[in-house]
């Protein structure tokens, strides 16, 4: 084939076209080496940025006092440290729930979170009413949804009492398809 | 000397060519006519290079840690030199540039100037206008308040009703179980990394567009556009028309001028946002508010009724992204001009008008109760006087069995149920009972709380509250008697 005039000092032209075989085996490699580079540095990096979904932590038995602490009858407040917590979270590692005693060893403990998004909601003994700040949301002092956009009741912790200590059962932040975890373990 | 400096400048530009590669940018056509309406768009990128700048500046000094990210933000605000102030501007900036750029879109969509050539152009744009509402949600998590912590949690609770992998995306937006420093640390990366990359990417493909296919000439009635004539025809115009440099990009640089000096007043006068109370979970007592681009979205989740929330979670901000993405494939065809396109001029009307109300309603929130109402607001000393012993007991019991968090007396209080300024007037004492004692409508059933006794004094009270002249309510039965 005429490659046409090759002028002295020039490198010679040419063509690709003309080596199929070499051209077929180069495309089969950039795109199989480059498949296996990409999965090779992409995997990690997809496990690394979906590590907190893939990570399983269990929620954990966390002591929030003692039961005398807890009058019969009465709903308290208790802040704890989040089981979870990382040395770097200051005070956002923090947790609270609201503590009703119900009876000698009986005790409700709910999350502070309102079941409509989450805000921190109030608990009011004058009236008995948990009230939420964000939109308004009511709860009996029973948990139960009393008014407003909330869907259902407060979140409840599993509880149990330990050598005279309440413990519950917490770690994630409770959500609607999440709620807090059910104690799975026998009870002491 | 000047000679020197033109032989500088000529070594200079013989190597790097940076006059050659502007002059077809700065001498490009543009229509006749396009005047001040076409400013905005230029306004929005000057302010994002304001928040470039501050931004980086911020991160010398903010420290992106769950412990220390509060006190760093002390540290900008009081010692730091002129922290305050970038701080502040940081933030003004950002709200002038989601202002400008709702304007600029506004204006876009108005003139029809996203129909056949320029799509593409548009889908750019709302692209930018998605990541720069991200860029508002991440920036507000930075703060690292109160304010930053719950709006993550009401973030994670939206998120966390999806079927399925609701509890996954919890996980996701948190970077863990429950929120902390992996939460701040990944919003600062997303902040400062993921989503200004985007944004850059994403405005110099909007910019090459629109050099490329030329800013659209103003909209002129009954002129309409078809893709067959269009390009032959906008071709005549530019013939017609002027160069970018002087007269157009004076305007630009001028209305930007303008721009930054009002932000940087504002910055000034307005001063630093927040933080305001530590992001500590167990201070209960939050009013947790979203920042004022969010506000409306958070009035539609107080306001829409139960079953319809999954739609005003997901459906509102779907529809709304969906619509933006179809406008330009709909209507790449036909009239540009406002004056014979009325349903695009409504539908603009209804958006800021139902955004504006949601927005407006989101910032006063009639439906939060007032929660120091109870202990805070006394009840107004004429409806107290010259009441008998019951009535004053009922006075008592109506202000510390927390009440007054949902109700107003003279229009001050809670604004969750009825103000009861007059309530005597429509309700008897039969009915009082029953609605305290029942509940009803958005009221909590009372009955278990309060004792018989209290229930008494507080209807004697109840049911004087009713101006003078003015008839107390009777029952229907009793009236015909």
């Amino acid at each position: 084939m005429n490659h046409g005039p090759v002028h002295p000092g020039e490198p010679p032209i040419i063509n690709n076209a003309d080596e199929p075989d070499r051209r077929g085996v180069l495309k089969f490699f950039s795109i199989v080496l480059g498949g296996i580079a990409a999965a090779a540095a992409g995997v990690p990096v997809l496990g690394y940025f979906f590590g907190p979904v893939t990570r399983m932590l269990r929620d954990k038995w966390v002591d929030i006092g003692a039961i005398d602490e807890f009058p019969t009858g009465q709903t308290r407040i208790v802040d704890f440290e989040n089981p979870v917590r990382r040395p770097w979270d200051g005070v956002s590692g923090k947790s609270a729930a609201y503590v009703r005693r119900t009876g000698p060893g009986e005790f409700k403990v709910f999350a502070i979170n309102c079941t409509h998004l989450g805000c921190p909601v109030s608990w009011f003994p004058q009236s008995g009413l948990f009230l939420c700040p964000c939109h308004g949301g009511v709860y009996y002092a029973d948990g139960e949804r009393a008014s407003g956009p909330p869907p259902r009741g407060l979140y409840e912790y599993a509880a149990r009492i330990e050598k005279g200590r309440l413990q519950i059962l917490t770690g994630h932040l409770p959500t609607l398809n999440d709620p807090p975890s059910i104690a799975t373990e026998k009870r002491a | 000397m000047n000679r020197i400096a033109r032989q500088i400048g000529g070594w200079f530009e013989a190597r790097l060519g940076i006059a050659q590669a502007l002059r077809p940018i700065l001498g490009h056509r543009t229509p006749r006519g396009a005047k001040w309406w076409y400013v905005f768009g230029s306004a929005t990128l000057t302010l994002f290079l304001i928040q470039v700048v501050t931004g980086i500046l911020l991160a010398m000094v903010y420290v992106p840690s769950g412990d220390q990210a509060y006190e760093s933000l002390q540290y900008l605000n009081y010692t730091q030199e002129l922290g305050w102030f970038l701080r502040a501007l940081h933030n003004t900036a950002a709200s002038g540039m989601v202002v400008m750029l709702v304007i600029h879109m506004t204006q876009v969509f108005l003139m029809g100037a996203f129909k056949y050539p320029r799509e593409l152009t548009w889908l750019f744009g709302v692209g930018l206008l998605a990541i720069t509402m991200g860029m508002a949600f991440t920036g507000q998590v930075l703060r690292w308040d109160q304010d930053a912590y719950w709006g993550v949690g009401v973030g994670s609770a939206m998120a966390g009703r999806l079927p399925i992998i609701g509890p996954y995306m919890v996980r996701l937006i948190c970077s863990g179980p429950t929120i902390g420093g992996e939460t701040l640390s990944r919003f600062f990366a997303l902040h400062v990394f993921v989503l200004p990359g985007t944004l850059i990417l994403l405005v110099v493909g909007h910019l090459y567009l629109v050099l490329r296919l030329g800013i659209s000439s103003p909209p002129v009635a009954g002129k309409p556009v078809d893709p067959k004539t269009y390009d032959a025809e906008y071709e005549r115009e530019l013939a017609n028309g002027v160069t970018f440099y002087p007269n157009p990009i004076r305007r630009d640089m001028i209305f930007s001028a303008l721009t930054v000096i009002v932000i940087v007043a504002l910055a000034a006068m307005i001063g630093p946002m927040g933080p305001g109370e530590p992001p500590d979970p167990t201070i209960i007592k939050s009013d947790p508010r979203p920042d004022w681009e969010f506000l409306p979205l958070f009035g539609l989740l107080a306001l829409s009724p139960a079953p319809l929330e999954p739609v005003a979670i997901f459906g509102v901000p779907a529809i709304i992204g969906l619509v933006l993405i179809l406008i330009p494939f709909v209507g790449s065809k036909g009239e540009r001009s406002p004056r014979r396109r009325p349903v695009a001029v409504l539908s603009v009307i209804l958006f800021f008008t139902t955004a504006g109300v949601l927005g407006w309603l989101g910032h006063t929130s009639p439906w939060s109760p007032v929660m120091d109402a109870w202990s805070g607001l006394p009840v107004p000393e004429r409806m107290v006087k010259n009441l008998r012993p019951l009535e004053l007991q009922g006075a008592a019991v109506f202000q510390v069995k927390t009440c007054r968090n949902c109700h107003a007396l003279d229009g001050i209080g809670g604004e969750r149920g009825p103000d009861l300024t007059k309530v005597a007037t429509k309700l008897t004492h039969d009915e009082l009972i029953r609605q305290v004692i029942q509940g009803g409508g958005l009221m909590p059933a009372f009955g278990s709380r309060l004792s018989p006794a209290e229930i008494d004094a507080m209807v004697a009270f109840l049911e004087t509250l009713r101006p003078p002249g003015e008839p107390p309510a009777r029952s229907a039965v009793t009236a015909r008697r």
